[in-house]
């Protein structure tokens, strides 16, 4: 099997299986997610689907022991590779008090979990590239070998934040990769109404840096795209751009409807390169994943997003008086 | 003990918390090889070399947001605006990011960082190089925001900030850098974040300010002294969160109470003080709460008359605590 695509990436069949393990996971629970949003569960969710490879890929280019990542709202699959569990993402959609990302303070997609090196979101967009870029000035100075890993939306990348953090990554020569999750729409305004220039990727030359734009679709040039982009950084090669382009499969949020600003059409072709399905016929056809191994994983997947949605649902809220802790230290 | 100017104590308390801890570093713009362009890191490039002294890119939110980041893997940032008027850029790091981290994380993340920035009038800055900022970040919990009066004070809360584990804005007056000068120990001390300080024993009349402003009291307290007029002169210090303690107890002390800001009157810190001892002190003033501010103007005029006329000075001080004395 040495002729796969993996394998000359030097990825065992185990790894890729994991990667798609990892992908589907995180569909399940956002669907499920989603499930328990229009039965008046929970609030609110804001989705990975249609981003999932892009987000699982990344991860498993980077060193999941020692690297830090700052994602983004919809970076499901980034979290749960890191580290982040099923039963976590399900407290937090909960907003439950045992939520690791905030304690129930936040809404779900704002990511957040010191011992798996994830850094706390906001909701303001962009604001979490210069904090990767501060990361990855303080691994320069400790003379730490570790990186950190930023992503976006494409939208996100016209702030300010965006231009400012870049220029200081390139200027400085950081280790920090930046990923934009291109999913073609920023809530309802489309890519070329967005982006002046023909790719998100094109703007790392005025930061020094190379961008490439790759198929956000497909995991393992992602993975490629990533594992170089790392090699660079740990080099001392400085920063990289990278513009992974997919689509975003369902509504901006559970708050939105997307109907209003795009074709049914156009959502149903982009579902025929949904990466779930296509790396799934990539596994298969490389006979990794056999129909015992797909039954089982979809068995376990189910077992746990269940076990998660149960803990969750049952698990208490903060005290209300509780809201008064930790704007200080304490 | 050595008597150093109010921006010598700051660079003093650079240099000797980098000393201390190697996880101190500053970034901002200017701050290295030129040594800030009020020189407040002069000779740190020299000392620390170009990785604790970083020249950033001119661009504010990255010198708060890379900051913050840094701060968030548990380094010591210092970061330096170049003057205050110009944090605006950074108030999305400064408010959303800074001030929420701890709270928004329920306590797993923080942001430690010291945000230093030249304020104030009285220089010739105009509009954008003599505004009081810090009435834009004296409401968002999680941010503490120090305004040290002399040079004494600014080492020991300038070692403080940077030790805090929280973030904290530190305005540093740019017309007291060089006009005020006075005795600062060499010993490694610190002064308490959130309290204030009584600058002056009085009994006839509270005055309660911070900043450049305290020294204008004192000078009128002097003046007025001989008249008779005995001023009690409270100086915040920590102007968010507020010492409610402290300014109950100066309020209550003479029953008459000043309150001075080199800000715009309408929404600054002083409000705030005001409504504090409006709901504590009722029955023990003997005269209403007066206010010597800004006028509510954008910001101040170049032209020298417009410049005077906006500025607090020891003579309009001298006058408001006259007035309310006699009262």
């Amino acid at each position: 099997m040495s002729n796969t695509r993996h394998a000359e990436l030097g990825l065992s069949d185990e790894k890729v299986l994991d990667m798609y393990r990892t992908m589907l996971l995180a569909r399940k629970l956002d669907e499920r997610m989603w499930l328990l949003n229009r039965a008046g569960k929970i609030p609110f969710v804001i989705s990975c689907q249609g981003q999932e490879a892009a987000q699982v890929g990344a991860s498993f280019a980077l060193d999941r022991e020692i690297d830090y990542v700052a994602p983004y709202y919809r970076d499901m699959g980034v979290v749960l590779a890191f580290g982040m569990t099923a039963k976590e993402l399900m407290l937090s959609g909960f907003a439950k008090a045992e939520d690791p990302n905030s304690g129930g303070r936040q809404m779900p997609g704002h990511f957040g979990q010191k011992k798996n090196r994830i850094l706390s979101g906001s909701s303001p967009v962009t604001t979490q590239l210069p904090h990767a870029v501060g990361i990855a000035l303080a691994a320069k100075m400790e003379k730490k070998d570790f990186v950190s890993f930023v992503t976006l939306g494409e939208g996100s990348s016209n702030q300010g934040d965006f231009h400012e953090g870049l220029n200081f990554a390139g200027v400085h020569n950081l280790p920090v990769i930046t990923m934009v999750e291109n999913n073609k729409y920023a809530i309802s305004v489309p890519i070329e109404k967005q982006i002046a220039s023909k790719t998100v990727a094109d703007r790392a030359v005025s930061y020094g840096m190379p961008g490439v734009t790759i198929d956000g679709n497909d995991p393992l040039a992602v993975y490629e795209a990533v594992k170089e982009a790392r090699e660079r950084a740990v080099n001392g090669e400085g920063p990289s751009l990278i513009e992974a382009v997919s689509y975003r499969l369902t509504a901006h949020s559970s708050d939105d409807d997307d109907r209003t600003y795009r074709e049914s059409e156009e959502v149903e072709e982009a579902r025929k390169k949904d990466s779930i399905i296509t790396f799934a016929a990539y596994l298969k056809e490389v006979g990794i994943l056999t129909e015992e191994v797909e039954k089982e994983i979809n068995k376990s997947i189910t077992d746990i997003v269940n076990e998660a949605t149960d803990y969750a649902e049952n698990a208490p809220y903060a005290e209300a008086e509780s809201a008064l802790k930790y704007v200080y230290e304490e | 003990m050595p008597v150093m100017s109010y921006i010598q104590a700051v660079t003093t308390a650079l240099r000797e918390e980098m000393h201390r801890d190697e996880k101190v570093f500053v970034l901002g713009e200017d701050v290295g090889k030129k040594g800030g362009v009020f020189r407040a890191t002069d000779g740190l490039y020299d000392e620390f070399g170009e990785h604790r002294v970083l020249d950033t890119p001119l661009a504010e939110s990255a010198i708060a947001g890379v900051g913050i980041g840094a701060a968030m893997y548990g380094m010591r940032p210092v970061a330096e605006m170049q003057f205050a008027d110009f944090i605006m850029p950074a108030v999305n790091q400064i408010i959303s990011e800074a001030a929420k981290m701890r709270y928004r994380s329920n306590n797993d993340w923080d942001a430690p960082i010291t945000i230093r920035a030249p304020y104030g009038g009285g220089v010739h800055g105009a509009l954008y190089h003599s505004q009081s900022v810090e009435s834009i970040f004296a409401n968002q919990p999680g941010l503490k925001i120090v305004i040290p009066s002399t040079p004494y004070d600014v080492k020991g809360l300038l070692k403080a900030a940077i030790r805090d584990n929280d973030p904290v804005l530190f305005f540093e007056h740019k017309r007291a850098y060089r006009l005020l000068k006075g005795e600062v120990p060499e010993d490694d001390y610190v002064l308490p974040i959130g309290k204030a300080d009584v600058k002056r024993e009085g009994s006839d009349i509270t005055i309660i300010t911070y900043g450049l402003c305290v020294h204008f009291a004192l000078q009128a307290a002097e003046k007025l002294a001989e008249e008779g007029i005995d001023a009690h002169i409270l100086d915040l210090r920590t102007i968010y969160p507020l010492d409610q303690e402290a300014i109950i107890e100066a309020a209550k002390k003479t029953g008459k109470v000043l309150l001075i800001t080199e800000d715009n009157k309408e929404g600054s810190i002083i409000g705030e003080v005001a409504a504090i001892i409006a709901e504590n002190c009722l029955f023990d003033l003997d005269a209403p709460i007066q206010r010597l501010a800004g006028p509510d103007i954008p910001a101040m005029p170049y032209a020298p008359t417009m410049e005077k006329y906006f500025m607090v000075n020891p003579d309009k001080v001298e006058k408001a605590m006259r007035d309310l004395a006699e009262f």
